[in-house]
């Protein structure tokens, strides 16, 4: 049997001890170990954003970590968005917007969406679809989706204000 | 006197999809996400070479691995039988491999690691073949032959004596023709006064449905299996299961978790579904197959590749004379639904514009390469791109605006083609003059065509392109129905049973839709269901743009019911004539005042607790009036036609052929728009996967071998890259339709790469044939360095 390590984090606010084989990626672990399925598996190689979780307020995805990068970090997956204020705009946004269709792409980018306006309040549409560029999607098209993050930022704005 | 309810309608409202916020939430469980207690997990193991004999195989050292449960390979499942739409291959090879995806052996383990470790102890012998991988090799003589000797099983175990086992092979390369002719061609070349001539070349590329393809297999203690699947065709599925199994359909169930994309690609069975079933069985245990992406790559049906030489001619005053076709598909190395796609093609080639003389011929061939599947626009992105560059260059031969002359030849409503085509509604020509007027389309393209001489590293040019495609339904089967059942509980909730499949194009929304305009109610009062086969009604599939008009009308069929059946019983209560109630906004009221008589989940719970309320209700939409096509490929398949127009400007950067999609401005004949969102969404969602064609994606094949099977080197339009959209819809209000709708699931894909040809040649005087317009083609030939294409078939 492989080799396994102990480690703790803090995951959607709960503190975190599991044993993982060394040589798990950090996907693996939330789907498998975890049992969380809301973070995707498109790629594997950080290529389509599916599996975007943010690690210490960072968004990076989840795919091309091992599960003992978690180790002491603060993890936030879509599951931990449904009680964040901004995350849960944007899930409403999101279903409003039209930005979700067969919805394997979602989660991945309401987690970026949620980093997105997190560091930038203010994005305009050119700087949403940069900061949701590693994020594939194949229905949509991405103009609703845009269209959602405008309107999440919009109402956070307007709840600031 | 009760509460004023006025009229409402839901048509045309922005609806928000019934399963948005579990999805965005990632609440959804996709197949991906199910596991199944006391599961195993199976990993297949693919050919290491293109075309080889299998000489020996070594599944020893495998199945002593431990945690390995199964390892199987054709010897040990002598029951299994030729597969998919031409049954010519069968799950697990026997003897031979056509292509580095064929399916060798298959292992069940604990875990996936030990399955992929399993793989890796597999030994097997091959003796190589040459490889065929130029479809335009595969008729040449001498060719390497891919089906030369019958294949398949034995037949032993089967319940069906006598049913076919076996592909009896091909003493050639052909794996399918068609050809459709109307008027004299010769004829109408002696007509003409120009007259073109040209080969078009389209490429590979794949769906990359962001949910991998997977599958969970299990047998109950009486044998019948249930299969989670992601199947595009349910009730299909169940009946080739039960063949492939020799066991009565009746004991196959398929269970659809939301699919992560379809697209077309899960329309036919492949070889994964039945090798997971046959380690269910060989285990006893629920089996879950999943791919990795890159497996996504290579074993997955792409776009149907084609060479197609086209000649078209005109007379001077702009009449379309005749058109002649052929084409080379490369049908790879085995047959499914790409194969087909002249069916759709042919359509384009005679009735999309009225040409009086047509003649299309389709050689589907063999190759080592991989094998084509059907995919959003059916064939249509491949013949439209040939079709409207020629609209163009005959434009431009004869002297006429691009608009005038397509509006000259364009199709009016009322018409019944030479192929048999009947168009109760068509929006063709208004869809040609709103995309052209919203796009300022003749002007730009007269004012780029000038600048062709002129200095400067960036060009502009504008291009158009129009579609037909079917939109209600499609007689691809003997049917082409869909069933509904449709019941009230006691608290006023509506649930609907409908056969047809959510892929996540909203069709789920958009009954529900119906059903609540029928009703007045809101859109909270209805659940629906369409994702088991022991519980909904039969229905032919998610295909051909169908769902919303076939399952649409079946939907409103049975609402239909429920409303006349209420509004019987309100009549009765209030002592009035059903003919003067109404139901509005949740209430039973009357229909010349609005006054509200009774709120409807009250009376429904009233009608619940007295006898005979029945409330039940079903309803199949079965035969539209649509017409299945006779040998000659005449008829009229489908009972509404769908049609579009969309203008795409670009910017093509002449230093390093960098062309940048900048805007589309579409107008799409949709019949009429029912949710709004939702219809955006689809044309958004369609122009986007049009530009990929296009523009970025290309899956490399050299020597039947797939060089990029990964998003890092498969491009994909990402959100920066999209152009500026402007839709417009036609609303021509289809008589047949549900609500007056059409179908527009493929529709928006279709017309891009056609119109962004003709775009990059007004903006440079450069036309280019092939398929994708990446930097390096451009270049290319914007410095002369492309050959001329050109394909005939032999004689």
């Amino acid at each position: 049997m492989s080799l396994h390590q102990e480690i703790s984090f803090t995951l959607n606010g709960v503190v975190t001890q599991v044993s993982v084989a060394v040589e798990m990626s950090a996907l693996d672990m939330i789907r498998t170990v975890l049992g969380m399925t809301g973070t995707k598996y498109g790629c594997g190689e950080g290529e389509c954003g599916a599996c975007t979780i943010l690690v210490d307020g960072l968004s990076l995805n989840a795919c091309l970590l091992f599960a003992l990068d978690f180790d002491g970090r603060e993890i936030t997956t879509i599951e931990g968005l449904a009680d964040d204020a901004l995350g849960s705009r944007l899930e409403q946004a999101f279903a409003t917007s039209g930005a979700v269709q067969c919805g394997f792409c979602s989660p991945g980018l309401v987690v970026q969406a949620r980093h997105l306006l997190d560091k930038n309040p203010d994005a305009d549409r050119g700087e949403i679809k940069r900061g949701i560029e590693g994020n594939l999607c194949r229905c949509t098209g991405y103009v609703k989706i845009v269209d959602a993050i405008v309107s999440a930022a919009a109402a956070a704005a307007e709840k600031e204000a | 006197m009760g509460a004023l309810i006025q009229k409402s309608s839901l048509i045309g409202t922005r609806i928000k999809k019934l399963d948005a916020p579990e999805k965005a939430g990632g609440k959804t469980r996709y197949v991906h996400d199910l596991d199944v207690p006391g599961q195993l997990h199976a990993k297949i193991l693919r050919s290491a070479r293109v075309h080889a004999l299998i000489k020996r195989i070594d599944t020893s050292k495998a199945r002593e691995l431990p945690g390995v449960h199964a390892v199987i390979t054709a010897a040990d499942v002598p029951y299994q039988r030729p597969i998919g739409v031409g049954k010519d291959h069968l799950p697990l090879k026997t003897d031979r491999v056509r292509s580095p995806r064929d399916e060798i052996a298959a292992v069940a383990a604990d875990t996936v690691e030990i399955a992929e470790a399993a793989l890796a102890l597999i030994e097997v012998e091959y003796e190589d073949l040459p490889v065929l991988s130029d479809p335009r090799d595969s008729l040449k003589p001498g060719a390497p032959l891919i089906h030369p000797e019958p294949h398949g099983g034995d037949g032993r175990d089967s319940l069906k004596p006598g049913a076919p086992v076996a592909y009896a092979g091909k003493p050639d390369n052909i794996a399918m023709t068609f050809a459709y002719e109307q008027g004299d061609v010769a004829a109408g070349e002696a007509q003409s006064d120009v007259v073109v001539e040209d080969t078009f070349k389209l490429h590979y590329v794949t769906h990359c449905c962001m949910g991998v393809s997977g599958v969970i297999a299990e047998f109950d203690a009486m044998g019948n299996l249930t299969m989670y699947s992601n199947t595009q065709v349910p009730f299909l599925h169940k009946r080739e299961f039960a063949e492939i199994l020799s066991m009565d359909p009746a004991r196959v169930r398929i269970i659809q978790p939301p699919i992560g994309g379809g697209f077309g690609s899960k329309l036919d069975i492949y070889p994964f579904e039945p090798i997971c079933v046959f380690l269910a069985k060989a285990t006893r245990r629920p089996v879950k197959l999943v791919f990795t992406r890159e497996e996504e790559f290579l074993a997955s049906p792409t776009r149907q590749p084609v060479i197609l030489t086209l000649r078209s001619g005109a007379k001077r005053d702009g009449t379309l004379t005749f058109r002649k076709v052929e084409t080379l598909h490369d049908n790879g190395a085995y047959t499914s639904w790409g194969a087909t796609t002249p069916f759709v093609m042919m359509q384009t080639i005679s009735s999309l514009y009225r040409v009086p003389h047509c003649k299309y011929h389709t050689t589907a061939v063999y190759t080592n390469n991989p094998y084509a599947g059907s995919f959003r626009g059916y064939g249509n992105l491949q013949s439209t791109f040939a079709v409207e560059q020629h609209m163009d260059k005959m434009a431009d031969a004869i002297g006429m605006d691009a608009l005038e002359f397509r509006l000259k030849n364009a199709q009016d409503p009322g018409e019944v083609t030479p192929q048999g085509m009947h168009f109760k509604t068509c929006g063709l020509k208004d869809c040609l003059k709103t995309a052209a007027q919203f796009s300022d389309f003749q002007a730009k393209r007269r004012a780029n065509a000038a600048n062709w001489k002129s200095p400067g590293r960036t060009k502009r040019g504008v291009g158009i392109a129009s579609m037909l495609h079917v939109g209600g339904g499609a007689k691809i089967y003997p049917s082409d129905g869909c069933g509904s059942i449709l019941k009230i509980d006691d608290f006023g909730t509506v649930t609907l049973i409908t056969g047809a499949s959510e892929i996540g194009q909203g069709s789920e929304t958009v009954l529900a839709q119906l059903v609540c305009e029928e009703l007045g109610l809101p859109m909270s009062a209805v659940r629906v269901v369409n994702s088991d086969t022991d519980i909904t009604p039969w229905d032919v599939g998610v295909h051909a743009s169908r769902t919303t008009f076939i399952a649409g009308n079946s939907a409103i069929g049975a609402a239909q019911k429920a409303r006349v059946k209420i509004l019987t019983a309100a009549g009765a209560r209030f002592d009035m004539p059903p003919e003067r109630l109404e139901m509005r906004g949740g209430f039973i009221v009357r229909a010349d005042t609005g006054e509200a008589l009774v709120e409807f989940s009250k009376f429904v719970r009233s009608l619940h607790f007295s006898d005979k309320a029945e409330l039940v209700m079903t309803s199949f939409y079965y035969e539209p009036p649509s017409r299945h096509q006779d040998k000659e490929f005449k008829g009229d398949v489908s009972a509404a036609y769908a049609w579009a127009t969309q203008v795409v400007e670009v910017e093509v950067d002449m230093d390093s052929g960098l062309v940048r999609l900048v805007k589309v401005t579409g107008a799409h004949d949709v019949g009429r728009v029912l949710n709004r969102l939702g219809i955006e969404g689809q044309v958004e969602g369609g122009i986007v996967m049009g530009q990929g064609y296009a523009f970025t994606e290309e899956m490399i094949v050299e020597n039947g071998v797939v060089k990029n099977p990964a998003f890092r080197d498969y491009k994909l339009v990402t959100a920066p890259e999209i152009p500026e959209m402007e839709v417009h819809f036609i609303e021509t209000m289809d008589g047949e339709g549900p609500q007056g709708a059409k179908g527009v699931g493929e529709a928006p894909a279709i017309c891009v790469a056609a119109a962004a040809a003709n775009a990059i040649y007004n903006a440079t005087g450069v036309r280019i044939y092939e398929l994708p317009f990446t930097p390096e083609r451009v270049y290319r030939a914007l410095k002369g360095l492309v050959e001329k294409l050109s394909w005939k078939a032999a004689a």
